[in-house]
């Protein structure tokens, strides 16, 4: 079985890039535009892996970490941060959360997946 | 026509009858053939153009060739015979006595048309072809319909002062 | 694999400039005083997004001007920099030039490179003279490469910290990543204070390791491996030449060669690719192509179901009662479907309101000019057709309203006004129609200097003409071309243009002002282009449609309300008013004998402020009817705006009363 990831980000068109391109890496897909509809997609469905966008409406990527931090199921899920933001307070702020690590935009499609296989490995 | 036409494989005309002569246009440009239904008269518009019908939901004009081009008399009966025409994306109805049947014409089958013998404009004509002995005029029906002696396209025309009650 | 990104390049073009207008719209908030740390959040996003979307998509240009627009609202939002009026114009303008870069990069083309610069410049400088402000770093951040030489290997010893587990970080990952830059040799260490098994707590992180990584890999490479860890790990790398390196006692020694490609990663390779689900989206994008099918043969199914209708209306209802009853039920489905598929094309009329916040603003800085924009019921929803073609009459007027409506602040305050005018956006549906004003408070019309001018234009207006009449004479072509007609009137250039455009929308203007007061403009527009509510009437045994945007009312006349004025025609005496008198036979020219006017029925029907009284001979019922263009396959009909398909599958005509009016209300009036 494909392990099963969960894409979060308010950009559709980032949304598209990485869903895309974890799909034609074998991957399964589900994708939340923001933080509160991914936790809610979470409840429901058990992901191998977290991929949450920082800056989001309604839910910002690392209360969504936190959130589900606290879940039985989620406890020790990777979760990786697609982030613009390279500096180290973000990423401590970002570990502090919970965040397993992260990936700095830009990043090409086979960063992502290398990135991926890395953690799902 | 083109030379290199000549080379071709044949095209295929439907011929139909306009009182006694035999006409034929190109079958690409005909969509369906159907019998004469109720129409809605036009206002303002000539004897030939006799109206509009509903296609499955397109709104069509139908145009009388036997009227426009005074060939035979215009009788409509069960037998009445309207070509439905898509030219261009533009589709118009054009009701003709009877429709005979499909020919396959090679280029060098048609002949340039004379000026003379048609109640055409001969601008409007392809050419004419000699099929079993009898003469086929063969319309550019695209030149025809668009052309101003039909004037199915063309600008509207200033209100006429006697439409005015008196 | 090699994933060509340009796929991704629509969307995120559509998103950036949705992104756009919304920082757009936050930043005039922000000027109007809203302070609100929302707003500047939404903002910092769209700039925030649009940054991290163009690095992605290989935009640098928009990438790396966006990034200064980002730095200076990040300053806003974290509270270093307080909101003016000269940050709002500022980052406005930036915002034209990422629109501007966003087009350049869409389209292949340049954007002003200068103004880039001279911008970015304005940008920093704004940030600058924050003296609490960061620099925040730099969008791209490179990996900073040390310059240590290649050395023959690296000795690292890598000691967790116990709840490394909790951040769903595996030191297993760790070291396979390290096997990919060279050969790998592990030493297991278990912690000195290894409780017993029964103790053990899984989820705690009881091992390090010493590794010994041989191969030309950088410090910087060693290191990027344990980024994510950094700070839950006691990590020391050294060369491999250096001396020994301390180490925890060995209570446990394993050597494990570690190879790159394991068997897991490569299944993930060869797995078949997943379907991505969305079952997030709480919307589609859907061609309008798609929705017009949809609309057309929703059309043809009304159609077919009128027909139904029709031929089953003769039936005896005891003996086909369920036909009957299956009939009634397909036309009330039918009717809940169209205007469900119709319903897909609604849109908010906001999506053209949103527009003017921008347009005001500049406009009346231009001007020197206050004016504060209102507007109501954005939500109010109508057909994109109509929505598409509503804007450049609106912004039209919009711009009149500012340009000559509102006074300058020192004339407002001469008049006893606010220095700040008010222009005010208003939309709502009004039976099945939508009713739009723009409505200032400026100087409103002078009718006398309107009645000069009309005159000085050598048309013929009495000094009783009602003020409706008066204010007509606005949209007349050519009367509001003069170059002096706009400070005349205070209405500018193209009226004329403003009325024919809603008029061919099927919809009508009304202007209304008082002098000093403010000038109000009403369009009423139908709710689309699509369906008309029409009044079906007969003429001569011919079916023709009303639309009863059109209609004021219809009436049998009395013989004695018929009155004939030599040499111009009947009109109709309504109250008191005389209305011209037309038949609708004659105009159609209808085969057989016209009735008189009072065995007919008069529909009054209204256009421009002039009304015509329609002779027909019964009124048939009111319906809705699918409007068909004529102009696709035939040419322009006088007199008739389009067609429909009857019940019985004829085709009606719907005559354009606004052409009929004025083409015969004018010559008999005039």
């Amino acid at each position: 079985m494909s392990n099963r990831i969960l894409a979060v980000d308010d950009s559709t068109s980032m949304r598209q890039m990485v869903c895309f391109t974890l799909a034609s890496a074998g991957f399964e897909v589900t994708e939340a535009e923001d933080g509160l509809v991914a936790l809610e997609i979470a409840r429901k469905q058990k992901f191998d892996l977290v991929l949450a966008d920082v800056n989001m409406p309604n839910m910002d990527g690392f209360s969504l970490v936190r959130a589900l931090r606290g879940l039985a199921e989620y406890k020790f899920t990777p979760m990786l941060m697609l982030t613009t933001e390279s500096t180290t307070e973000k990423k401590l702020e970002g570990k502090a959360a919970g965040a397993t690590g992260w990936l700095v935009k830009p990043f090409v499609p086979e960063q992502l997946i290398s990135t991926i296989k890395r953690v799902l490995a | 026509m083109k030379m290199q036409d000549k080379k071709q494989a044949p095209r295929e005309y439907l011929s139909f009858t306009l009182g006694a002569e035999e006409y034929g246009i190109d079958i690409l440009s005909v969509q369906e053939i159907r019998g004469y239904d109720v129409v809605t008269r036009i206002p303002d518009a000539p004897d030939y153009i006799k109206g509009l019908v509903n296609l499955r939901g397109t709104i069509a004009p139908v145009v009388d060739l036997r009227l426009r081009f005074k060939l035979g008399r215009a009788d409509y009966d069960s037998l009445t015979v309207m070509i439905v025409l898509n030219v261009r994306g533009r589709v118009v109805g054009i009701v003709v006595d009877s429709v005979c049947d499909v020919v396959p014409l090679t280029a060098d089958q048609i002949a340039p048309a004379p000026d003379f013998g048609s109640s055409f404009d001969v601008s409007y004509l392809q050419g004419l072809a000699s099929v079993n002995e009898r003469m086929l005029i063969l319309i550019d029906i695209e030149k025809l319909l668009g052309s101003a002696d039909v004037a199915l396209y063309a600008p509207v025309a200033a209100v006429p002062p006697s439409a005015i009650a008196a | 694999m090699s994933i060509d990104l340009a796929r991704f390049h629509q969307a995120f073009f559509e998103e950036s400039f949705e992104r756009m207008d919304a920082m757009e719209q936050g930043l005039l908030q922000l000027e109007g005083g809203a302070d609100n740390a929302e707003t500047i959040n939404d903002i910092f996003r769209a700039a925030h997004s649009i940054k991290g979307g163009a690095a992605t998509f290989g935009f640098a240009a928009v990438a790396g001007f966006t990034h200064h627009v980002e730095t200076l609202l990040d300053s806003v939002r974290n509270g270093s920099r307080g909101v003016d009026k000269p940050l709002v114009a500022l980052l406005l303008r930036a915002s034209d030039q990422v629109r501007a870069l966003l087009n350049a990069a869409r389209d292949g083309g340049n954007a002003d490179a200068a103004l880039s610069l001279q911008l970015q410049a304005e940008l920093q400088a704004a940030l600058a003279g924050d003296t609490a402000a960061v620099v925040a770093a730099p969008a791209c951040a490179a990996v900073v490469v040390t310059a240590a030489a290649a050395t023959s290997g690296w000795r690292i010893v890598f000691k967790p910290h116990r709840d490394l587990f909790a951040s769903g970080n595996d030191p297993l990952r760790i070291l396979r990543g390290l096997g990919t830059l060279g050969e790998l040799e592990s030493e297991l260490h278990f912690a000195a204070d290894l409780p017993g098994f029964a103790e053990i707590d899984p989820q705690q992180c009881y091992l390090s390791w010493t590794l010994r990584l041989c191969g030309a890999a950088t410090e910087a490479e060693v290191r990027e491996m344990f980024a994510w860890v950094e700070d839950e790990c006691d990590l020391s790398i050294a060369p491999l030449a250096a001396g020994p390196v301390e180490s925890a006692e060995p209570v446990h020694v394993n050597v494990v060669p570690i190879t790159a490609a394991t068997p897991v990663a490569a299944a993930a390779v060869a797995a078949p690719a997943a379907k991505s689900r969305a079952p997030a989206e709480s919307s589609i994008r859907v061609s309008i192509d798609k929705i017009d099918g949809l609309i057309n043969l929703v059309g043809e199914l009304v159609i077919t179901q009128a027909s139904l209708t029709q031929y089953t209306r003769g039936l005896d209802p005891l003996v086909h009662e369920r036909l009957l009853a299956s009939v009634q039920q397909l036309e009330h489905t039918a009717r809940l479907l169209q205007e469900s598929v119709m319903s897909t094309r609604m849109l908010p009329i906001d999506s053209v309101f949103s527009r003017f916040p921008r347009m005001v603003h500049d406009l009346a800085t231009r001007l020197n000019k206050q004016v504060r924009l209102q507007t109501v019921g954005e939500a109010t929803e109508l057909d994109k057709s109509v929505i598409e073609k509503i804007g450049d009459p609106l912004t039209h007027l919009v711009r009149n309203c500012i340009d000559h409506g509102i006074e300058l602040p020192a004339v407002r305050v001469a008049a006893g006004k606010p220095a700040q005018g008010t222009m005010t956006l208003t939309a709502a549906h009004q039976g099945g129609q939508i009713v739009i004003e723009v409505i200032d408070d400026g100087r409103g019309l002078s009718r006398q200097r309107i009645l000069d001018k009309a005159r000085a234009n050598g048309l013929v207006i009495s000094d009783n003409a009602s003020d409706s009449e008066v204010w007509n004479l606005i949209f007349a072509p050519g009367f509001s071309t003069a170059a002096e007609v706009t400070d005349v009137s205070g209405r500018g250039v193209g009226m004329d243009v403003v009325r024919r455009n809603i008029e061919s929308l099927g919809g009508e203007v009304e202007l209304r002002s008082q002098e000093g007061e403010g000038t109000s403009v009403r369009i009423r527009l139908p709710l689309t282009l699509a369906i008309v509510d029409g009044m079906f009437v007969d003429v001569g045994g011919e079916t023709f449609i009303v639309p009863l945007i059109g209609v004021v009312e219809s009436l049998q006349p009395a013989p004695e309300q018929i009155r004939r004025i030599a040499g111009q025609g009947q009109v109709l005496r309504l109250r008191d008013e005389y209305i011209p008198v037309i038949s609708a036979r004659e105009l159609y020219r209808v085969p057989g004998a016209a009735r008189e006017a009072c065995q007919s029925i008069a529909v009054i029907i209204e256009a421009d402020g002039f009304k015509l009284a329609l002779l027909v001979d019964d009124l048939i019922g009111q319906q809705q009817a699918v409007i068909k263009s004529l102009e696709a396959h035939f040419r322009r009909v006088f007199g008739v705006a389009g067609a429909t398909i009857l019940g019985d599958g004829r085709v009606a005509l719907i005559i354009d009363v606004t052409e009929v009016v004025r083409t015969c209300g004018r010559s008999l009036a005039a």
